[in-house]
């Protein structure tokens, strides 16, 4: 009689281990790109991202474990195993869609130049106004753009869509230089190494609200577009059935305007993708 | 399961970063040389603030990491808004120089401890014998003690360089476009880290076995008297 109360007891013990551990998905983000994600005081993760994930887990009905990874390796460590998806505003792209799955997006990717106020750039025309790159209106602008930063540094990160914006409409014309966080190229705005940086609109509004990026400003256009796509959580190919559990709770989320609100929380405007 | 041709193909890509691997590596290596000679000096030296001085210098540069130096270098100096009005912002702008700058007084830590030991490997009774024949100053060093602490800090010296090759792939943190550099921004196009830091391994292996052979042929010039002599040779002996 004790036997089996004990056996059945250990039975019960494996069979809810198993249970959790089945639901436990670890996602990744980069903790250095504020407000989407960033490491706040005492190195706990937090940001738009790590709020949204954890309502889209709650939802789920899963458990989360949030890590943070440097972004150059984010994506091979993704597809090595080392954790189940990726949420650091990483925009939906044709090539990253060859190596790994996205699921239905959550934000929409806006990004802007910026410049010391005192600099030559700090003037981009159509300042403020959003800006499809893929539209016919955006052809003189961008023409203006590229003769205005023509032969100046700009600093973008290293494997954005910023760096991949700046290779499509500009190639040839600026002295783009690549940088592995959009805080160290900012850094070297403020000290006028660059003379420009190209990154998302939203964190580059954060980071301009501190001390040291005083005279810093957004210049030019709210860039969207095919080449900055949408954002949504990274996932690898195999993994069909989270991409399905994703999927689902993330239309929900966007459908009831919690994304919205959380959006708005975090970047002061909504970023909800609006199809 | 490896992609030989595109392992080959990113090789030739990376090849184009050589030229400033090899451009930042000899320039620290060559200014880095000059101030260790003068550590060294001051190492040597028999007044105690010179010798005090060169200590903490090295103490430093050896007991911090290099990208901690490259980092305060290129990222601290230019946190100061005085500085960018002196003569010395044009250079501290470029990130070239930041990293040939961190690259130089690092390796010049090292390589003044070096020389200090190849000069101290040299017998006194030698030097005592050159005082005896009435040699001092430049000819003792040039005679006696040059081509014999040279000898001995060769091997030291050749490993230096050899990490110094190696060191120049930090400069891809500050946006150099080195060879590391490249491999970087090809795996964020292609998303292929394996094959390309492959191909990048391959390049550094490559002129680090130019390097060593370089550094082996000098040695062979400079150990003349430890080599066995031709005529032993000349009589059917094996060398």
């Amino acid at each position: 009689m004790k036997l089996k109360i004990i056996l059945s007891a250990i039975g019960l013990l494996a069979t809810a281990h198993v249970a959790q551990a089945e639901d436990v998905i670890r996602i990744a983000t980069e903790g250095a790109y504020a407000p989407w994600n960033f490491s706040g005081p005492n190195n706990v993760l937090e940001g738009f991202e790590i709020d949204l994930a954890n309502e889209l887990c709650e939802r789920m009905k899963a458990k989360c474990e949030i890590v943070a990874q440097n972004w150059d390796g984010i994506i091979p460590s993704l597809t090595a195993g080392k954790y189940d998806a990726i949420m650091a505003a990483m925009s939906i792209t044709p090539k990253r869609e060859e190596v790994m799955a996205f699921s239905a997006p959550y934000a929409a990717a806006i990004n802007s130049f910026a410049a010391m106020e005192d600099s030559g750039l700090a003037n981009l025309p159509e300042t403020g106004k959003p800006l499809s790159v893929d539209s016919e209106a955006a052809r003189p602008v961008l023409e203006e753009i590229a003769r205005k930063i023509q032969g100046k540094a700009v600093g973008v990160q290293g494997s954005t869509t910023a760096s991949a914006f700046m290779e499509q409409y500009f190639q040839g014309g600026a002295d783009v230089r690549e940088y592995k966080t959009t805080e160290e190229h900012n850094f070297d705005l403020a000290s006028a190494r660059l003379d420009a940086v190209v990154a998302n609109a939203t964190v580059l509004a954060a980071a301009f609200e501190k001390d040291d990026m005083k005279g810093a400003k957004l210049t030019g256009p709210l860039f969207s577009g095919k080449v900055f796509g949408m954002i949504g959580v990274g996932l690898r190919k195999e993994d069909t059935a989270l991409k399905a559990r994703f999927d689902d709770v993330i239309k929900a989320a966007v459908a009831d305007g919690t994304v919205k609100k959380l959006s708005e929380k975090w970047f002061k405007v909504d970023v909800s993708p609006q199809e | 399961m490896i992609d030989l041709p595109f392992i080959y193909d990113a090789f030739v890509q990376l090849c184009s970063g050589i030229p400033l691997t090899l451009q930042l590596m000899a320039v620290s290596v060559a200014s880095g040389a000059v101030l260790a000679i003068a550590l060294a000096a001051m190492r040597l030296s028999s007044w105690p603030p010179l010798d005090l001085l060169a200590r903490i210098y090295i103490f430093i540069f050896r007991g911090t990491p290099l990208l901690v130096q490259l980092y305060l270098i290129y990222y601290g100096l230019s946190q100061f808004p005085e500085l960018r009005k002196t003569f010395l912002w044009p250079f501290l702008r470029e990130a070239y120089w930041c990293a040939a700058l961190a690259l130089a007084l690092n390796t010049a830590a090292y390589s003044a401890e070096i020389i200090r030991g190849g000069v101290l490997s040299v017998p006194t009774g030698q030097i005592e014998a050159a005082r005896a024949y009435g040699m001092s100053g430049f000819t003792l060093i040039r005679r006696i003690i040059a081509p014999q602490a040279l000898r001995q800090m060769l091997p030291g010296y050749s490993n230096e360089v050899i990490l110094m090759v190696k060191s120049t792939a930090l400069a891809s943190t500050i946006t150099m476009m080195e060879v590391t550099g490249l491999a970087a921004k090809l795996i964020s196009a292609t998303y292929r880290p394996v094959e390309i830091f492959i191909a990048a391994g391959a390049i550094y292996l490559l002129l680090n076995f130019i390097v060593s052979r370089l550094f082996k042929q000098f040695e062979y010039r400079l150990s003349a008297a430890q080599r066995q002599p031709l005529y032993r040779r000349a009589a059917g002996e094996n060398a």
